[in-house]
């Protein structure tokens, strides 16, 4: 039973998967919705993701700052720094924030809709609401993710540079020659299509587990916090096989 | 289907309305939840410009009723036929070209509470018609209003509005894609009985200015008797009986009586 139960879910998510793709692809497109979501993605989740990437950057050179002072090599300082932040620690600190921020929000809200059948309202008066509530928020996390991981790295790297200005009083062009002469087009590239993905699987875990809500108003709770810690996991996972993929190239 | 029971005086006219025109038809309806089956064999007419109360117990099955109608549940066996469409073989392009032509007002009125009164009535219009010419939506909109008495709650979100004020936003909602068919899911639930009969008596009304045919979910007696041409009364999962709400009221079927008792 409990076989068949898993194997059904797979199937709702294969399904559901394939109506975002066919959904998405085949008009009436959902402009407007998509840009409202868009807005509300970014505008969620902008201020949360520059200041712990801030944080991230500050930390970060400071901790690595005395064990490259020890070996005499704190000149590597902003290479190191550099490919920490836009390799890994940029897109997964943005993909972490919007998975708590954007997961619990969406889930929460589709959840409660579906609870109070204002989602059936749309579907029984015949207005597509999987698409207009569910394309449009996996196309706006999809295609946001990388907007905020790119700005997140800018910040981070921002944090990282006014902390080795205060100890060394490093000048602003010095520092980030020295970034931009360790950073490749395949780390700016994977950092995006990583990103990408992050936003996809916020997107589509959180709307799934918001649409398909179930038991009243505990369900309401119970979707946000799934989709918080599925959406975690599933950043991790998404991680490790983007490094795994990324190194094929190195 | 049986007939009205032989405890019934058959005596009563059925209806001032009488059409021939059938606009939804279904047959030995079955559903079940997991091991539960709710409905055992439901079968129901509505005819052009008729109310058809269902009567029955919380838990009978109306609302599953009137939801497999409109293809938001999937039956398991049986017949239902809206509007000339078969429910059951139809694909989502033409579900969704029959629902625009069905009105559904839910229990719960299942208003959008993210947009204002206003955005809530213009949603369908620009949805389904692709409508956005402000002029014509807020004349649109304004006339849903005035139909339902609500033409001042415009601006209001849903969370500053009453149960009644719900209801009555819900049916405009509804009205403002000109349904041929309206379906009530229990519409004076949780009202006041002063509240209750001013919503039959919008019930009555949108009948009257919009020729619709309708199906009312209730278990609420004055509601079926203020609204209703035709009553059915859903007992253990059947459609029991089919008959005026002069003659079921007058029943000493034991399963009947007790809904006329109180």
């Amino acid at each position: 039973m409990k076989l068949k139960e898993f194997l059904l879910k797979c199937e709702n998510i294969y399904r559901f998967i394939q109506n975002i793709f066919r959904q998405a692809l085949s008009p009436p497109f959902e402009w407007r919705e998509i840009l409202k979501q868009c807005y509300a993605v970014g505008n969620r989740s902008f201020f949360l993701v520059s200041f712990t990437a801030f944080l991230a950057g500050v930390v970060f050179t400071r901790q690595s700052r005395p064990s490259l002072s020890s070996f005499g090599a704190e000149s590597w300082l902003p290479s190191l720094v550099s490919q920490a932040v836009i390799r890994s620690l940029g897109p997964l600190i943005t993909g972490l924030i919007c998975a708590g921020k954007l997961g619990s929000n969406i889930g929460a809200e589709l959840a409660s809709m579906k609870v109070t059948e204002q989602i059936d309202a749309m579907e029984v008066s015949g207005t597509r609401p999987f698409s207009y509530l569910v394309v449009s928020r996996v196309v706006a996390t999809t295609l946001m993710m990388p907007i905020l991981v790119v700005f997140a790295d800018i910040v981070a790297l921002l944090g990282s540079y006014l902390t080795v200005h205060s100890i060394n009083n490093t000048g602003f062009e010095l520092y980030f020659n020295d970034v931009s002469a360790n950073i490749t087009y395949l780390d700016i590239f994977s950092s995006i299509i990583k990103a990408t993905f992050f936003g996809f699987a916020v997107g589509l875990i959180s709307c799934y587990v918001g649409y398909n809500s179930q038991d009243g108003t505990t369900g309401v709770g119970k979707a946000a916090n799934t989709a918080v810690v599925i959406s975690m996991s599933f950043i991790f996972i998404i991680d490790l096989l983007s490094l795994q993929f990324t190194n094929l190239f190195r | 289907m049986s007939n009205a029971t032989s405890n019934i005086d058959n005596s009563h006219d059925r209806t001032d309305i009488e059409s021939t025109e059938i606009v939804a038809h279904v047959v030995n309806l079955k559903k079940s939840f997991g091991d539960i089956q709710v409905l055992k064999g439901i079968s129901l007419t509505l005819h052009k410009g008729e109310n058809l109360a269902i009567l029955g117990r919380s838990g009978s099955g109306k609302s599953v009723t009137i939801k497999c109608m409109v293809g938001l549940m999937s039956a398991d066996e049986g017949e239902i036929e809206v509007l000339g469409y078969n429910i059951r073989s139809l694909s989502s392009e033409k579900l969704n070209e029959l629902r625009q032509q069905v009105g559904f007002s839910f229990q719960s009125s299942a208003l959008y509470d993210s947009m204002t009164v206003q955005e809530n009535l213009e949603f369908p219009l620009k949805r389904n018609l692709k409508l956005f010419d402000k002029k014509k939506l807020n004349y649109l909109v304004k006339t849903a209003l005035q139909d339902v008495g609500l033409d001042g709650a415009a601006t209001k979100k849903p969370a500053e509005l009453s149960g009644g004020m719900k209801k009555r936003i819900g049916i405009a909602r509804t009205l403002i894609l000109k349904p041929k068919i309206m379906l009530y899911d229990e519409p004076t639930a949780g009202l006041d009985p002063i509240t209750s009969a001013e919503i039959n008596e919008l019930i009555l009304n949108v009948r009257k200015k919009y020729n619709t045919s309708s199906i009312i979910i209730t278990h609420d007696i004055s509601c079926a008797r203020q609204t209703a041409d035709k009553v059915i009364a859903l007992i253990d999962g059947h459609s029991k009986v089919e008959a005026t709400f002069d003659e079921l009221k007058i029943t000493k079927d034991p399963e009947l009586a007790p809904f006329f008792k109180y």
